[in-house]
């Protein structure tokens, strides 16, 4: 029985080229597989290290200095941006002020040349009119003279008719004047 | 039916010499080895011969992959991590390169044999407990001792630890090796059905059944090769942090 089984495990090794053992397993071949593993692993660990992953950090590195860069750029640039709009807006401000206060002092003024026009005008008035109540009371003053005037002239005509005699000036302004008094 | 462990066979390129009772042989297998380094070594720098500011799509996937695992060792290791960078970085592309070349036809899978991965693996714990002893002292050995228990606990916590922290090396070399056998078992065997059927007259006319298999499986074994490469890097970044930042 036990012979048969070695023939049988014999003949089925025989199927693989190194006779025996299941590849994996075949501790022959390790000293072989180690060697090549420490070789082509260590290799690849300097290539890695000293060469192929720096070149990968530099060119990450350079695009995060670029984007950095790029962003304070954009920054800068809108902080200048804002400074240029606050001064525009300043400038506005300044402008709208002078405006006004431009308009203010150009409305006072005229203002007071219209005032000062005004009362000039009022002034010539008032003389004028004093000017013509003066003329009025003259005018009035001297009607009243005439009246006597008048008054006497008609007197001593009455009179002359009357009586057939001319009364004396004096006379006559007595009487007026006691007439008029009354 | 074709053998399925037959591609797992070292096939002997070049006999270089004896070391002891060892024969040293240039294999199919180290050919491999230095063909993946080269792709990779072709791809970083091919990728990076640019240099644009706007990247291409080779660059594209220089950065990409940079980025990915850069992104991995931070997020486990934190920046002090970062020194560690070209290690993880190499083991990951290795892994990785090695992982997809093994799923062309008639290639070889160089991560299908355990005592890559246990040397790759021994490789990151060995680094650990260096780094770690170098850069801490004794004071690294605080790892087996969780804090905040009572003592009478830490008789059966501390060899949990240890046990723990052995079992590292083995279920990270494991994993890979037995995730890239498997497959690759499944595969031929699968690829074998399609052969024998069409060989067996009428039995031909289901053949089309694991040829849909075999795709399917070559899809699924696409997203293997890739997350165990992806598993390694981020359990080698997990590791590395306890060598980092040894307190619990």
């Amino acid at each position: 029985m036990a012979t048969t089984t070695q023939a049988t495990t014999e003949a089925h090794g025989g199927a693989h080229a190194a006779g025996g053992a299941f590849p994996p397993f075949d501790s022959s071949t390790f000293g072989s597989q180690l060697i090549w593993l420490a070789l082509a692993f260590g290799a690849l660990y300097l290539l890695m290290s000293k060469v192929a992953l720096p070149r990968v950090a530099r060119i990450l590195d350079e695009r995060n200095g670029k984007i950095t860069g790029d962003l304070e750029t954009a920054a800068k640039l809108k902080s200048q941006t804002d400074d240029a709009i606050a001064s525009y807006e300043k400038a506005l401000a300044d402008a709208r002020a002078n405006a006004q206060a431009i308009a203010g002092e150009t409305r006072d003024k005229l203002q007071a040349e219209t005032d000062a026009r005004r009362k000039a005008l009022e002034a010539d008035l008032h003389a004028k009119l004093e000017a013509a109540e003066a003329q009025i009371v003259a005018g009035k003053t001297a009607a009243m003279q005439n009246v006597r005037g008048i008054a006497a002239d008609a007197t001593a005509a009455i009179v002359q008719q009357l009586v057939g005699r001319t009364p004396s000036t004096d006379e006559v302004d007595a009487a007026v004047s006691q007439s008029l008094g009354r | 039916m074709a053998d399925p462990i037959h591609q797992f066979q070292l096939k002997n390129i070049a006999t270089l010499g004896h070391l002891g009772n060892q024969e040293i042989v240039f294999t199919q297998s180290s050919l491999f080895m230095l063909v993946a380094v080269g792709v990779i070594t072709l791809f970083m720098l091919a990728g990076t011969a640019g240099r644009g500011l706007v990247p291409g799509r080779l660059q594209s996937m220089v950065e990409l992959s940079y980025e990915f695992v850069a992104n991995t060792v931070r997020s486990s290791a934190g920046n002090e991590g970062m020194r560690f960078f070209p290690f993880v970085f190499s083991l990951f592309m290795f892994v990785l390169i090695l992982n997809l070349a093994g799923l062309i036809p008639y290639s070889f899978t160089v991560t299908s044999h355990i005592i890559i991965t246990a040397a790759l693996a021994l490789l990151v714990i060995g680094v650990v407990v260096v780094y770690g002893v170098m850069k801490h002292g004794t004071h690294f050995f605080g790892l087996f001792v969780p804090g905040g228990v009572p003592p009478v606990m830490l008789a059966i916590l501390v060899p949990i630890e240890i046990i723990s922290f052995i079992s590292r090396p083995i279920s990270l070399s494991v994993r890979l090796f037995a995730n890239m056998l498997a497959g690759h078992i499944a595969l031929k065997i699968f690829a074998g059905f399609i052969g024998s059927l069409l060989a067996a007259g009428a039995w031909g006319i289901i053949s089309p059944l694991p040829l849909a298999l075999t795709v399917a499986l070559t899809a699924l074994e696409v997203l293997v090769a890739v997350l165990q490469a992806y598993v390694f890097a981020t359990l080698t970044s997990i590791y590395l942090n306890d060598a980092l930042h040894p307190g619990h």
